[in-house]
């Protein structure tokens, strides 16, 4: 549209200015409390303004042990923790529903449309629902407290298989035939024609697997007990009910602050190919 | 280089079939386009050559070899798609050479051909593009050079040109042939352009619901119409249609109306005149109230009807002519130009 009326300009910034403070007022908090000291932290009102202590708190927080008077494992282990599980999840997730879409859209087989309704039945399985048996199962494999007990019960993904589907259903039937006269088999024909052109559906998705897998919460908690094996994400609510003192804001902000930062330099890095693979419908 | 021998071919799904026992001796070299409206199962039949569909009955042999069960890969073939089928993330270059990677020829034998495709069909400054950054015309020429690079025994065309502009169809069009009589390859080529198919084909194989109605020279069949069907299907504008009752020799149209020389048929047929067989002239028989004239330059399209009748009549006369809407002509059809056909089988009636 092409308007020229300065009211409603004024009142339209206005609105979206509202709307940037509303959500980044929490993060700006959470970024000065992590600039002061601990004591600074505990007396009202809470600052509003970045103090001196943050390179300070920085390597207490990430290469020291974290809260004084506690047993946890440093920060920087937590963040690689929480890597580890965040791209196993998302690498997994991606790798299975591509072979699985593969299989339901470009090959024949007895019930096939089962299997594909019940991959889709599982959308409403999530983790919380089925947390108990998933546990036990976990448990008698032995895999409490590793990365594989971390991320693979997590990797089925009904949506991730869905997606792709769709992706491949846009792909028109002659790029298939094409690839047989040329004399490419089904895998040649996978890797060679249908990742190159899911790509950018591929680079989205890893985007928001990543920042699922990165944020899980729940699961950590209940299989990882040994504290090696923490997550940032979990850690977070720990430190808060940590060994009988008060909580240690300028810590927890900071220990926040870096739990942050991952994804958002995945979805900064990824950012053109996400809302390429988001909206591109062109094959 | 090979023939091609469809024998007693049948496509069905499930209990529906599409294509009716369909015969066919292609030699080799030779350009064989396969006409017919949507839906008349040409392009299955081309499908089946390739490999993409199978086989219900009978069989199709490539050369010596009957390919029922062979892999497309494995056949010796190559398609062009209406499409293109362009392989989007690949470069020219790459969309070329694809085939013969697979096949692990050598990367210096896979350079020389496609650079050799490439100047044939003058490519060669557009070898590191997309095809999306390509237009209709280079598109096409790529998917044709990935025919020729794989330097097959038969070349497969499904309506390449029908994306392409009107222009450039026609220019297309040449090429194809020349490109095709210069490498001598058997082809098959699908299309619902009858021009196309007359300008291109060595021979013509008209397809009706499944059913060969003929097999037979673009002339043969301009000629000599084997059905009513490939007699309106072949030449431009139509032909026309008249029902008559034919008794010792003579025609009699729906207005009265006798023609001579309508051959040996007795009782009722449907007789056939193209519109540029029929000759002014006053005291003629076939007279036609006119609704409409148009002037293409070259020659000039009269519309109208079979006089005191509802049936509509084409008259193509050469150079200018006008005429006023409701004015009747007369015309006589040329010496040997009537076509008389079985009034309900549509089967033709030699003289």
């Amino acid at each position: 549209m092409v308007e020229n009326r300065p009211v409603l300009n004024v009142i339209t910034h206005l609105v979206l200015i509202l709307g940037i403070v509303i959500v980044a007022l929490p993060i700006w908090i959470t970024f000065v409390a992590s600039t002061h000291d601990a004591v600074r932290m505990t007396q009202a009102p809470i600052p509003m303004l970045p103090g001196g202590h943050f390179w300070e708190n920085f390597t207490q927080t990430l290469l020291g042990s974290g809260l004084s008077g506690t047993e946890t494992a440093p920060v920087w282990r937590m963040l690689l923790n929480s890597l580890a599980m965040a791209l196993m999840i998302a690498l997994g997730k991606i790798a299975i529903s591509l072979i699985s879409a593969f299989a339901i859209v470009y090959f024949k087989f007895p019930f096939r449309m089962m299997f594909f309704w019940l991959i889709f039945v599982t959308l409403m399985l999530p983790v919380e629902v089925r947390i108990l048996p998933t546990f036990e199962v976990v448990a008698d494999l032995g895999m409490l407290n590793s990365y594989w007990g971390l991320s693979i019960p997590l990797i089925a993904s009904a949506t991730a298989t869905f997606m792709f589907r769709q992706v491949f259903l846009t792909i028109p039937d002659e790029m298939l035939e094409s690839a047989r006269i040329d004399g490419a088999g089904p895998l040649r024909f996978f890797w060679d024609i249908l990742i190159p052109l899911s790509r950018t559906n591929i680079a989205a998705l890893f985007v928001i697997l990543f920042i699922y897998g990165w944020n899980q919460y729940l699961w950590p908690l209940l299989i990882t007990t040994d504290t090696d094996m923490t997550t940032i994400v979990m850690s977070i609510k720990q430190m808060l009910e940590a060994a009988e003192q008060s909580p240690q804001w300028n810590i927890i902000m900071m220990t926040a602050l870096l739990a942050m930062l991952p994804p958002v330099f995945v979805v900064v890095a990824m950012q053109k190919l996400f809302v390429q693979g988001l909206t591109e419908t062109d094959k | 280089m090979a023939s091609i021998t469809l024998k007693d071919l049948v496509k069905a799904y499930g209990d529906t079939e599409v294509l009716h026992h369909v015969e066919g001796e292609i030699s080799d070299g030779e350009f064989i386009v396969v006409v017919g409206p949507s839906g008349c199962g040409k392009s299955t039949l081309l499908r089946m050559v390739a490999g993409l569909e199978t086989v219900t009955s009978g069989t199709i042999r490539i050369g010596d070899k009957v390919v029922n069960q062979l892999e497309p890969a494995d056949r010796d073939i190559a398609m062009v798609f209406q499409n293109y089928a362009l392989y989007p993330h690949m470069s020219v270059r790459e969309n070329m050479a694809y085939g013969l990677k697979i096949r692990k020829i050598s990367k210096d034998e896979i350079a020389r051909r496609v650079e050799e495709a490439a100047d044939i069909l003058e490519l060669r400054p557009y070898l590191d593009r997309k095809p999306r950054q390509l237009s209709g015309g280079q598109r096409q020429r790529v998917a044709m050079g990935r025919a020729i690079v794989r330097n097959p025994q038969v070349f497969l065309f499904d309506e390449p040109l029908s994306n392409l502009d009107a222009k450039l169809r026609v220019q297309m069009r040449l090429e194809i042939r020349k490109l095709q009589q210069r490498l001598g390859v058997t082809s098959i080529y699908v299309t619902h352009d009858q021009v196309e198919a007359m300008t291109l084909g060595d021979r013509l194989m008209v397809l009706n619901g499944g059913y060969v109605e003929q097999f037979g020279t673009p002339i043969e069949l301009y000629d000599r119409p084997a059905t009513t069907f490939v007699a309106g299907f072949i030449g431009s504008p139509a032909m026309n249609f008249l029902p008559a009752t034919v008794s010792a020799g003579m025609a009699t149209l729906g207005n009265g109306a006798q023609l001579a020389n309508a051959g040996a048929a007795n009782g009722a047929v449907t007789l056939g005149v193209r519109p540029e067989h029929l000759l002014q002239d006053d005291a003629g028989p076939v007279r036609v109230t006119v609704e409409l004239v148009e002037q293409l330059g070259a020659n000039s399209l009269l519309h109208g009807k079979l006089e005191g009748t509802d049936i509509e009549m084409v008259v193509s006369q050469p150079g200018h002519m006008s005429a006023a809407a409701g004015t009747v002509m007369g015309f006589a059809p040329a010496a040997g130009a009537l076509h008389l056909f079985h009034a309900e089988t549509g089967k033709r009636i030699e003289p």
